[in-house]
């Protein structure tokens, strides 16, 4: 094994190192997933809980209260719907733009490819997500739904797609500023509350009548992925231009995002 | 055969903004591209400068220098942690270190956990910790907390764990850094002599240090860096000789005047401080068996008080070593101008590094006029050549006096 060592030089990722370091992602992963609930008295079942009372919170005031309209699927299934894509995106963003900071002791020390703690901290959200899957699923089981299963699992893989490079592209864009202004350390939750009420999840596109509003679905790849889901559900067909679009921003998010990290992460053990 | 390691020229330029936040923040960076106003300015440093060495497959090659020197920069860059600003290294074989040991360790995690975790970012393939996990386990001597979190572990606990996991890698090049500061006398021995092995099993080393008594006995070969440049490599012996010697004229002296730090109150402000030889020559280090001593020169403003000089002196690991005092009865009851110097014979401190408090208090009433805290930090060490036997380990204890011996047959 031979290799040189030179100053910061041209961007490019290294896959190959990366498929060797990917025990380390395994054991980051596992790690943020085992400290995440250490010292609860519910443990893991917050996994569980947190969809859950979300999905009873806007069920009730927006359903009850403000009398929503979501066509044929119920409310609380729509909604558990979009939260389903959402919690990947905004727990994965959030993670994702700490790791950094918070694993800074580590790359002060040792060497690894950087990339590896964006991505194990995006990994994790996953496991939360396959647990609130089985979840929903009991729950459209619950509604009679059997015929809307299948269709959305087929879908799933797309839309998990274009989700996870969204994620990930903003997740290690974010990472990677964090280092240099820790300001958005700050930013990222506000910004991730406003993305909230930006991407149909508690309500319907169609109850949107504002012009920008629909541009901003259009360029929004989670808002697609949630409605290509949906559509699985409702068994209606996906509008695949929109889902080709989605796809083609959620890869230039992705081309980006890890761009500017790959050449920042030269200078992280200087700066952090 | 080619060496393991080449290094080739490497300079490492550091910015040195002097801004007083560890951290840029947005607000202040727009604040100054909007307004034209720099409020932060830097200056260049070169931490490395034009380095170049080889190094062989199965040596042990000491790095040593002062702080600062920039030993821990080259360290970094040996193991990718950061990169060059200039030059190249080529590397044929793995390399890790040991910069700091118990590097990821997560206290919420089980001992157990940890062990995995941290073979892990160490670069050990999870297969390879499962097969050493109970010599691992054995060595580092914490079998019955296995599955306790870390959190609940002592520091020694810790540490040790921490050194055991690390001790078992074998990469081709070893990096050490300083990890003989730390753990109790007898694990300290326990890891020396690992290192020992590690070095006798044909593997390359590369060990920074302070303690002169390992380096000596652990590496054949030896570098010493200075402000970033080599300034001697050869032989162990001679490259420390040479260190030890230019020790003596490197000065260390504190001149609180001169920094505009005068510290004290209105009856006494402390001016300078030194650490000196016996023929007055300010130093930075001293051998065992040469005196050595503190001085420092204060004010006194105003009579009436009868103030008394004392030195507070620590090792590194925070342990009191002694407080030196005298009583001047009266000697200072005049305003003026003073020395005070206290004489620390030879033979009386172990190898080490020590750090110096210096006060003038008066004890009744009881008034601290001023104490500064690690004002002279210095070394003690021990020129290996003058051991006479093979035993070349460093030895534990804060004083090590040659006492007087009887030995009677029967």
């Amino acid at each position: 094994m031979e290799y040189e060592i030179k100053p910061p030089g041209k961007f490019k990722i290294n896959f190959a190192e990366l498929w060797e370091f990917r025990e380390l992602i395994y054991f980051f992963t596992w790690r943020d997933i085992k400290v995440k609930y250490k010292q609860t008295v519910l443990g893991a079942a917050w996994v569980i809980l947190q969809p859950l009372l979300l999905v009873v919170l806007f069920s009730y005031t927006f359903s009850r209260l403000l009398s929503m309209e979501t066509g044929t699927l119920e409310y609380p299934l729509f909604v558990f719907s979009g939260l389903l894509l959402w919690n990947i995106f905004s727990s994965g963003i959030n993670s994702a733009s700490n790791s950094m900071i918070s694993n800074a002791n580590i790359i002060n020390k040792i060497y690894f490819p950087r990339l590896i703690i964006p991505i194990s901290s995006i990994f994790s959200t996953l496991v939360d997500f396959t647990i609130q899957l089985g979840l929903f699923i009991i729950v459209l089981l619950i509604y009679g739904k059997y015929s809307s299963i299948l269709p959305m699992i087929l879908l799933l893989p797309i839309s998990l797609v274009i989700t996870l490079l969204t994620t990930f592209g903003l997740g290690s864009y974010l990472a990677a500023l964090n280092v240099k202004y820790r300001d958005f350390r700050y930013i990222v939750p506000f910004m991730i509350q406003v993305l909230l009420f930006l991407t149909p999840i508690i309500y319907p596109v169609a109850s949107i009548n504002i012009p920008m509003f629909k541009i901003i679905f259009l360029l929004n790849p989670v808002a697609t992925a949630i409605e290509l889901l949906r559509s699985g559900i409702n068994g209606t067909p996906p509008e695949w231009n929109l889902v080709l679009l989605a796809f083609t921003i959620s890869l230039l998010f992705f081309l980006v995002g890890v761009a500017f990290f790959r050449k920042t992460e030269q200078y992280f053990a200087d700066l952090a | 055969m080619k060496p393991i390691l080449e290094i080739n020229h490497i300079s490492k330029k550091f910015r040195i903004r002097h801004q007083l936040v560890p951290y840029l923040s947005l607000r202040d960076r727009i604040v100054d591209t909007l307004t034209f106003r720099r409020t932060t300015s830097s200056e260049e440093f070169w931490a490395l400068n034009d380095i170049s060495f080889n190094v062989n497959a199965g040596e042990s090659i000491g790095i040593i220098g002062k702080n600062g020197a920039g030993k821990s920069t080259l360290l970094k860059i040996l193991s990718k942690i950061t990169l060059p600003s200039s030059g190249n290294i080529i590397s044929r074989g793995r390399v890790a270190s040991l910069l700091e040991v118990g590097t990821g360790f997560h206290p919420e995690l089980t001992g157990r956990e940890n062990i995995f975790l941290n073979g892990s970012i160490l670069g050990m393939k999870s297969r390879e910790i499962r097969s050493k996990f109970d010599e691992i386990v054995e060595f580092s001597g914490v079998e019955n907390f296995l599955d306790t979190p870390l959190k609940h572990y002592s520091s020694g606990m810790q540490l040790r764990l921490a050194f055991a996991v690390a001790a078992f890698l074998e990469p081709e090049v070893l990096i050490i850094d300083e990890v003989l500061a730390v753990g109790d006398a007898a694990f300290q021995k326990k890891c020396i002599g690992k290192m020992d092995e590690v070095a006798k099993s044909g593997r390359t080393i590369l060990f920074v240090s302070h303690n002169m008594n390992a380096v000596y006995s652990l590496c054949s070969r030896c570098i010493h860096i200075s402000k970033g440049k080599i300034q001697d490599s050869g032989s162990t012996d001679e490259v420390i000789k040479g260190y030890l010697k230019g020790g003596s004229e490197q000065t260390h002296v504190r001149d609180y005047e001169k920094s505009n730090q005068l510290i004290g109150d209105d009856t006494a402000t402390l001016l300078r401080a030194r650490l000196m030889n016996k023929d007055g020559h300010t130093i930075e280090y001293i051998a065992l068996d040469e005196p050595c001593a503190i001085e420092y020169v204060f004010r006194i403003h105003r009579a009436g008080l009868n103030p008394v000089p004392n030195i507070h002196l620590y090792t590194n690991k925070g342990e009191c070593a002694f407080i030196g005092s005298i009583d001047p009865k009266g000697g200072f009851s005049s305003p003026g101008i003073y020395t005070a110097t206290m004489w620390i014979p030879a033979n009386l401190l172990n190898t080490g590094t020590y750090s110096a408090g210096l006060a003038l208090s008066t004890l009744s009433p009881t008034i601290v006029h001023f104490y500064e805290q690690d004002a002279i930090l210095f070394d003690v060490i021990e020129d290996m050549n003058k051991r006479e036997t093979e035993w070349k380990n460093s030895l534990p204890g804060v004083v090590r006096p040659r006492l007087e011996w009887k030995i009677e047959k029967k």
